[in-house]
């Protein structure tokens, strides 16, 4: 089978840039990685994304396709004969997961983002107040999602898995950072086992960064304010 | 009887509009309601109990929230009459991508309506900077657009449904703002106009009084008439 040429711009910290490399290994595609350097550019990838100028940008044929969650969705389609599905069959299981994944993005990251940038006691303890919230609506979504399957998508992982999954990294940098756990085996249940058989999952595993290295990272990119 | 497919909407909303338009393009038999958003209905917060927002799609009593998730289901379950995604997966990523800019860039964030409001609701520097960036945004929209009929070439589809609803808030973007967007802006502006000869959309799309109206109303409440 054919892949065409396949490169991806992008980064071995980004969350976003893992949905991309996540997908490709479902599907089981080579591809070029192009990783940028912190705090500049690539002219390749000023070119491929003019309008918003981020990674990951995926390079098919030459072709640009732009936001982690779009080029997912391009990965299942464009190569819909390889490997399982990633979106769910059903249009209303769609409809959920994309539901779903949107709010992890326009949500729940928001706020833990939050966590990292809040300034005084006051505002982080309202962040992670906001967190654990947002956290509780994903576990009712994994229930609701997995209908008692191991996965947001059930018997393997897929669109929203690999949505929310890829936070896991800066989910635990986060945790370290707050110092307070995040992801709560007891008020979670469902979504701290999820968590555990997607890192373990075998096209997520290479990937996932290791939590010492990415601390660091995440000390350069929200520095702490001098006292 | 309660019908197949209920739409919870508020007329103003370029959001609603998109919805409505996708289901009368696939000729879609729907029971519109018209919610108050003070005081919003059981049906809504049961419905949609995370964000408590409209539109709300309820298809035999499953709902299905945010627009641009909507339409794409829209499209699905009634595939066969007027597709709104292109076929081509390229194609498709592409038309997701320019509505994706258009709800990160004209509304971002959870303040309402963002970057539009900056141009009707507030005033003075705040007002003359949001000017800049509407128009900016428009700008790179319509470079989109080139010379084609639509975005995404010859047949109407997603990124029109994206965006036509805003059309309906442009006089009162210039009323308020004191410019013209048609001079800024003009193959929009025929795109627009060529959008509403569409039965979908002149159905779909409210009268723009009424929402200028409506603006001066929320003028008010921002504190800025």
């Amino acid at each position: 089978m054919v892949t065409g040429d396949v490169k991806l711009i992008g980064s071995w910290a980004s969350v976003f840039v893992m949905r991309a490399r996540i997908a490709l290994n479902l599907k089981s595609i080579s591809y070029e990685f192009l990783q940028e350097t912190y705090g500049t550019k690539s002219e390749l990838l000023l070119k491929s994304n003019p309008v918003h100028k981020k990674i990951p940008v995926l390079i098919h044929d030459d072709k640009p396709v732009c936001e982690s969650n779009i080029i997912v969705q391009y990965i299942d389609e464009a190569w819909s004969s390889y490997g399982l599905s990633i979106l769910p069959s059903q249009p209303y299981d769609r409809a959920i997961a994309r539901f779903w994944a949107a709010y992890v993005d326009d949500k729940w990251f928001i706020a833990l983002r939050s966590i990292l940038t809040a300034r005084g006691e006051e505002e982080k303890k309202a962040a992670i107040a906001e967190v654990e919230e947002r956290t509780d609506h994903l576990e009712k979504a994994f229930i609701e999602c997995s209908n008692g399957k191991p996965f947001f998508n059930g018997d393997h992982i897929g669109y929203l898995d690999i949505a929310l999954g890829s936070f896991l990294g800066w989910w635990k940098v986060v945790e370290l950072d707050a110092n307070h756990i995040l992801l709560d085996e007891t008020k979670t249940p469902s979504l701290f086992q999820w968590a555990e058989r997607f890192c373990n999952d075998p096209d997520v595993k290479p990937l996932m960064p290791e939590t010492t290295k990415l601390a660091e990272f995440a000390r350069k990119l929200f520095p702490k304010p001098q006292a | 009887m309660a019908k197949e497919v209920i739409l919870l909407d508020f007329w103003p909303s370029m959001y609603g509009m998109r919805t409505r338009i996708a289901l009368r393009e696939k000729g879609v038999d729907f029971e519109y309601r018209d919610e108050n958003l003070r005081e919003k209905s059981p049906l809504l917060l049961q419905m949609n109990p995370v964000h408590k927002k409209i539109p709300v799609l309820i298809h035999n009593g499953k709902p299905v929230c945010e627009s641009a998730i909507q339409v794409q289901y829209i499209d699905e379950v009634w595939p066969h009459k007027n597709p709104i995604l292109p076929s081509d997966p390229y194609q498709r990523a592409q038309a997701r991508f320019w509505v994706d800019f258009i709800d990160k860039k004209l509304c971002l964030g959870d303040q309402m309506y963002e970057a539009q409001r900056k141009v009707y609701a507030t005033k003075g520097e705040e007002q003359e900077t949001g000017k800049k960036e509407f128009i900016e945004i428009l700008k790179t929209l319509e470079s989109e657009l080139g010379d084609k009929p639509y975005f995404g070439g010859d047949d109407f589809g997603y990124v029109d449904i994206g965006l036509i609803g805003f059309y309906t808030w442009f006089p009162g973007y210039e009323k308020f703002g004191n410019f013209s967007i048609e001079a800024e802006c003009p193959k929009l502006i025929a795109w627009a106009k060529r959008c509403m000869q569409r039965e979908s959309v002149a159905k779909s799309l409210p009268d723009p009084e009424k929402v200028v109206e409506f603006m001066a109303m929320l003028r008010k409440k921002f504190g800025v008439e």
